[in-house]
């Protein structure tokens, strides 16, 4: 039996104005697992991923009712601190688009808003932050240049290290690999199989197959809906919804 | 011969159109090219006489203190040190910019990072309209309200250096606030959201992302605004004072490039050296206005390589 969940939901709703985007999800995520949310395009995975670390709290006209729990906390109560939040749960974007700094600074980002400014312990975080980004060996003689000048790939693995730097429990991934090539999407899903004994990790993805090679839960939604969450092998070989059955054979989406 | 062939051959009515619009185009830019040479050829030819005709020395031109150029000293040679205006109308664009930015750019994260929906509904439309209110205008406010208050504030007559700042900051802050308006909004959402997915709070991300990426083009804005508060005249030559003396303090009387230039072209003789005097004034306008357009290029491109 598998450690208890790390982050809880139940019957989450989200409603842009009018339209109800979420429609009741009931979801755990489980400690050192990778957990892939899947599903067709405007099905409500990144909606629901952007809730985890309310990145969703600024659009406006926005309505979010249900519970969330990171540890038992519900992080919508109202005495929530939305910055401690966010150095728990950390995210990284569709795009890989460091800040127009250098790459030590990138890296270093968001040990400095915490107020930290002994240079040893900076130093220290960049190399481990970004050897557990697997960059490290590219990026050691470089580390004041403009992280700009990197590679797609390089670039979203700074990213990465840019979110381990801070130490946070969960991370957050937003299709990461949806705008890179295929070896440096492969090797940034090496790393997160690499990471996930430290780390709770979530990712949306519209790659299948790399839904199926990397995580260990895949959760599959369809029109706000979870339709199914499932061990990844289970899901990929004997789902257990009709739906999930037809998405993965291609039928739709 | 083949009728596809024959087809492929004939000109098409769009290539023709296609053609035209080049060619209007090319005579458009020609004659852009062409005004310009010919302000620097003319501006330039009057404002070197002084130096080569009247043989007056560029580094005292460019030093002396005493403008009157009417007038020789000892030596017979004629008056015509321009430092005084030189002085005057870098202090007053330097200290307007300088009140200027912080203004600027406050209102300017307010309006984009802030306070969008409102900021935009009601900054957006002042500042337009501030940037067309004509010069004359914010002149005749400075000599009415700004002159009289730096009177009784300070003494002496009210003119000088400090009215001038004032009333080319308020000329300014419009111009700095809407090309900084541009700069920020030009910073891509997912700098904002990925400083905040790192435990940013809003201040922190304008501080030290938004700003930080925005700078370039802040720097623009900035000095942008100082090119527009050193070439202008009107507004500046009704509260500054016009006298051509160096400036020892913020409240007494002074004069700048452009005003001692306003003032005095209409009642000089073309050819004669009080004129020519003048015209060298204006070739160093035409100068610094170069060089302020350099920084602008030069700054956009150093802020293109980062980004």
């Amino acid at each position: 039996m598998a450690a208890a969940p790390i982050i809880t939901s139940r019957d989450v709703h989200l409603y842009y104005g009018k339209h109800e985007a979420l429609k009741g999800i009931d979801l755990d995520f489980n400690p050192q697992q990778i957990t892939a949310l899947i599903g067709p395009s405007g099905s409500g995975k990144s909606t629901y991923l952007r809730l985890l670390n309310r990145m969703n709290d600024l659009i406006p006209n926005i309505k979010i009712t249900g519970d969330i729990r990171l540890y038992q906390q519900d992080i919508y109560a109202s005495d929530m601190d939305i910055v401690q939040l966010r150095k728990e749960v950390g995210m990284v974007f569709q795009q890989p688009h460091p800040f127009p700094f250098s790459i030590y600074d990138n890296v270093v980002y968001g040990l400095r808003l915490a107020g930290i400014k002994d240079r040893a312990v900076l130093d220290q975080a960049v190399e481990t932050s970004l050897k557990a980004a697997a960059v490290w060996t590219e990026t050691k003689d470089i580390l004041h240049e403009s992280a700009l000048a990197l590679s797609g790939g390089q670039r979203q693995r700074v990213c990465i290290a840019r979110v381990l730097a801070v130490k946070p429990a969960v991370i957050l991934l937003d299709e990461p690999t949806s705008a890179l090539d295929p070896i440096s999407s492969s090797k940034i899903e090496q790393m997160l199989v690499d990471l996930k004994k430290d780390y709770t990790i979530i990712m949306v993805t519209h790659n299948l197959q790399q839904a199926a090679r990397a995580s260990d839960k895949t959760a599959f939604f369809l029109d706000g809906q979870l339709v199914e969450l499932n061990d990844t092998v289970n899901f990929f070989t004997a789902p257990a919804k009709k739906e999930s059955e037809d998405y993965i054979s291609g039928r739709f989406g | 011969m083949d009728p596809i062939r024959q087809r492929l051959l004939k000109k098409s009515r769009q290539a023709k159109l296609e053609k035209r619009g080049r060619l209007i185009g090319l005579l458009c830019i020609s004659l852009i090219v062409l005004v310009v040479v010919a302000i620097f050829y003319f501006v330039a030819s009057r404002g070197l006489a002084t130096f080569y005709h009247d043989k007056v020395n560029l580094w005292d031109f460019l030093t002396k203190q005493v403008w009157n150029p009417g007038t020789k000293d000892s030596h017979g040679v004629p008056a015509v040190g321009a430092l005084p205006m030189i002085v005057g109308s870098f202090l007053v664009t330097i200290f307007a910019a300088l009140v200027a930015t912080p203004f600027a750019i406050g209102a300017a994260i307010f309006m984009t990072e802030i306070s969008p929906r409102r900021g935009m509904r009601i900054l957006k439309p002042v500042t337009e309209l501030l940037v067309g209110i004509p010069s004359v205008v914010y002149g005749f406010i400075g000599l009415t309200v700004v002159v009289p208050v730096i009177r009784r504030l300070f003494g002496g007559t009210g003119f000088g250096i400090l009215a001038g700042t004032c009333v080319l900051f308020v000329m300014i802050l419009p111009t700095v606030t809407s090309m900084s308006v541009d700069a920020l909004k030009a910073v891509p959402r997912y700098y904002r959201d990925a400083s905040a997915a790192l435990g940013a709070t809003r201040w922190q991300t304008i501080y030290k992302v938004v700003l930080r990426a925005a700078m370039p083009g802040l720097l623009t804005a900035i000095v942008f605004g100082m090119a527009r508060a050193f070439g202008e005249a009107l507004a500046v030559q009704m509260v500054i004072g016009n006298a051509a003396l160096m400036p020892h303090n913020l409240v007494s009387p002074a004069a700048t490039l452009t005003s001692v230039l306003t003032l005095g072209i209409g009642n000089t003789i073309m050819g004669s050296l009080e004129n020519n005097a003048l015209w060298s004034l204006a070739l160093i306008l035409l100068l610094m206005s170069l060089v302020f357009n350099l920084v602008i290029r030069w700054i956009g491109r150093k802020g293109a390589v980062k980004s």
